[in-house]
């Protein structure tokens, strides 16, 4: 039995090795400290997901006065603000761009962003803003290190500057190659490094607070049932000990 | 109050079923831990029913509307969130449940003679389980709805001769299209439902006819007369159980059983609604990322795997280079647990009597088990599927193994009553 014992281990343990060994070789992704709870960081986020992302991405099972609403803006200034095409405020946040304008323009629909957080994660999204570079073999003259041959323009680049891949010589398996290291801007941008950072961190937290717009109200019900079923649960034991009495 | 309850006895056998099924039902005095998860199950059940009761007011079963009444549902519906997550959390805490269930009758023997037919009810329920999960994920229209559908209805045409036409048929369409979400809509909230519900009263009903299994797989049922008054129960049990034997060691399943497994729903709540209102998703195994994308027909994600509760089969399917001959071995992997209690030989019940090489046998069983389950969540890499292909040997080997020892098996001496 013992050996038995010893042998699953080791089946075990060789299984975990192998899973760890056999992830994806890709960049990094930087760890996005995302708070939904700081409102400021989410109305930044919103003004730049209107003012930048909007133009061809939609938001389309996501509305305005919800929107507005969860993120404490006033419902005048939000439609005087963040609604640039007279929608009504309980509209959804579409925007008029077809399919086919899109696939003419860009070879692509650009992708609807409500959920985006839930499908690539908010670290991804944080690093996939920082992440684009000069790459002039691209129709757009931009690359993405995080997602390669993308087919959008660095939207954000007045806001960064021009963004310059950097890379190191390394030695690899004996052979100097060039590493990606990080992406470098050149200073011409509206903001600075930090303020940039700062900025994909804004966009971060409200796309990821559109990806699940109630999960501040779910955990905040989630302590409440906890707290519930706590009390059930002693009740339950008492109960139950008391029955048992009989059987004893 | 009396001349009420009087007035329906007369005209239903209302207290008679109470009492034959709840209040003078003899139940085992020695249940454990393990005994919690068919009442979970029922109690899940009832969830899934309530919960998809109240999506369908809302969802609708069309290609181009389905995905966005699902995110209508979660952000325009008042506790829409709440009633999805209900119902998505629902369906792995189904399996959940049902899986410690099944390994429960596997440990204490509960599906040797006489319990052959409840054991099949059981099984056929896990089946229909399957077919309404499988049907019910693709509801939401994601791309992992979509694409796991395809994976999986393609396997019908591994068939020889009408493997074609079958797929063609399931799915009404030559690709997954809104007339197989119309459909796999009409099955997953009428017709699937139903037959669950009459399999598990069939369960049930035939539970209570044999009556239950306990720990010790020792029978409480004793020849009329054997046993003297002074060992016997101070419990009034329905005549129906004591007609013919005399009940040792048990007590009414109402109110004693239901009071201490109160107990257990509360603790399995504190994991349930953890999930719910922390981890909905539950890192992505209970729903996946790329299902959070509306279904597109164009694009096929880059590494497609079903939900986790189906993983341990499609990692049998896998594992086998040739696809009609991988089908025939994940069907087959349910069909050995069908006959599990032809396959078993073994006249003692209990693991705790069994031979050593029946413990070592059942947990080999019980790692391949998981094993194949992580194993298909995985990219079918060489290494994984070499993996695959031992745990799938060692998955089979167990019921092959357990045929031929189970025979003259060297077992422990059985206690004639329930001593622990």
């Amino acid at each position: 039995m013992k050996q038995f014992i010893k042998n699953t281990l080791l089946v075990a343990a060789s299984l975990w090795s192998v899973a760890t060994l056999a992830a994806d070789p890709t960049v990094p992704l930087d760890k996005a400290n995302v708070d939904l709870h700081d409102k400021a960081s989410l109305q930044r986020g919103a003004q730049l997901f209107m003012n930048y992302c909007l133009g061809c991405h939609s938001m389309q099972y996501q509305r305005y006065n919800r929107t507005f609403k969860d993120l404490e803006i006033p419902e005048e200034l939000g439609v005087e603000n963040l609604q640039f095409t007279g929608e009504k405020v309980g509209d959804l946040v579409t925007n008029a761009m077809t399919a086919e304008d899109a696939g003419n323009w860009f070879g692509t629909t650009a992708p609807d962003l409500t959920l985006v957080s839930r499908v690539r994660g908010a670290d991804w999204i944080y690093t996939y803003l920082r992440s684009f570079y000069v790459d002039e073999s691209r129709p757009f003259g931009v690359n993405n290190a995080v997602f390669p041959a993308v087919g959008m323009p660095h939207a954000l680049q007045e806001l960064q500057g021009v963004p310059r891949k950097t890379t190191e010589q390394r030695m690899i398996d004996g052979e100097m190659q060039d590493v990606y290291v990080g992406i470098k801007a050149d200073g011409s941008g509206m903001l600075t490094e930090a303020e940039y950072d700062q900025a994909a961190l804004d966009l971060t937290n409200f796309l990821v607070y559109t990806g699940e717009p109630m999960m501040l109200q779910q955990k905040r019900i989630g302590w409440y049932v906890f707290g519930f079923l706590l009390v059930f649960l002693i009740f339950a034991i008492l109960l139950k000990r008391e029955f048992f009495k009989d059987v004893k | 109050m009396k001349k009420l309850i009087a007035w329906f006895d007369e005209r239903i056998p209302m207290t008679k079923t109470w009492n034959i099924h709840l209040a003078q039902y003899p139940a085992p005095k020695n249940f454990n831990f393990w005994y919690i998860f068919g009442v979970l199950a029922t109690l899940v059940l009832v969830n899934q029913i309530l919960t998809g009761i109240w999506l369908t007011m809302n969802y609708v079963p069309s290609a181009e509307g389905a995905f966005a009444s699902v995110e209508f549902i979660m952000r325009d519906i008042e506790y829409g969130w709440l009633l999805r997550y209900m119902h998505s959390t629902g369906a792995s805490a189904f399996f959940v449940v049902v899986y410690l269930h099944m390994f429960r009758g596997m440990m204490y023997g509960s599906y040797q003679k006489p319990r052959e037919l409840l054991w099949v009810f059981g099984m056929l329920i896990f089946l229909v389980l399957m077919a309404e999960a499988f049907m019910g994920y693709l509801l939401p229209w994601g791309q992992m709805s979509y694409w796991g559908a395809q994976v999986i209805i393609s396997l019908f045409g591994a068939i020889p001769i009408i493997g074609d036409d079958l797929t063609l048929w399931i799915r009404g369409d030559y690709v997954i299209s809104g007339a197989t979400l119309n459909r796999f809509f009409a099955l997953h909230v009428i017709a699937l439902p139903l037959v669950l519900v009459i399999l598990v009263f069939l369960h049930i009903i035939a539970l209570h006819e044999v009556g239950s299994n306990n720990p010790e797989g020792v029978s409480i049922k004793k020849p009329k007369g054997s046993v003297p008054e002074s060992e016997k129960p101070k419990f009034t049990f329905h005549e129906r159980f004591t007609k013919k034997y005399d009940i040792v060691d048990a007590f009414p399943f109402f109110p004693y059983y239901i009071v201490k497994d109160l107990v257990g729903v509360a603790i399995f709540l504190f994991f349930f609604c953890y999930v719910i209102f922390f981890a909905p998703a539950m890192g992505g195994l209970f729903l996946e990322p790329p299902n959070f994308e509306a279904a597109n027909p164009l694009k096929t994600p880059a590494h497609i795997a079903p939900v986790w509760y189906f993983t341990p089969f499609y990692a049998i399917l896998r594992a086998v280079p040739d696809k009609l001959f991988g089908v025939i071995l994940m069907f087959g992997a349910i069909v050995a647990l069908f006959v599990l209690p032809w396959l078993d030989r073994g006249k003692v019940r209990s693991i705790r009597y069994r031979s050593t090489i029946h413990k070592v046998n059942l947990t080999v069983f019980a790692i391949s088990f998981i094993a194949l389950g992580y194993l298909g969540l995985k990219p079918a890499t060489e290494v994984y599927t070499m993996f695959a292909r031992i745990f799938t040997f060692l998955y089979f080997a167990f019921f092959v193994v357990l045929f031929f020892y189970s025979k003259n098996e060297n077992t422990k001496p059985v206690p004639e009553r329930i001593t622990k």
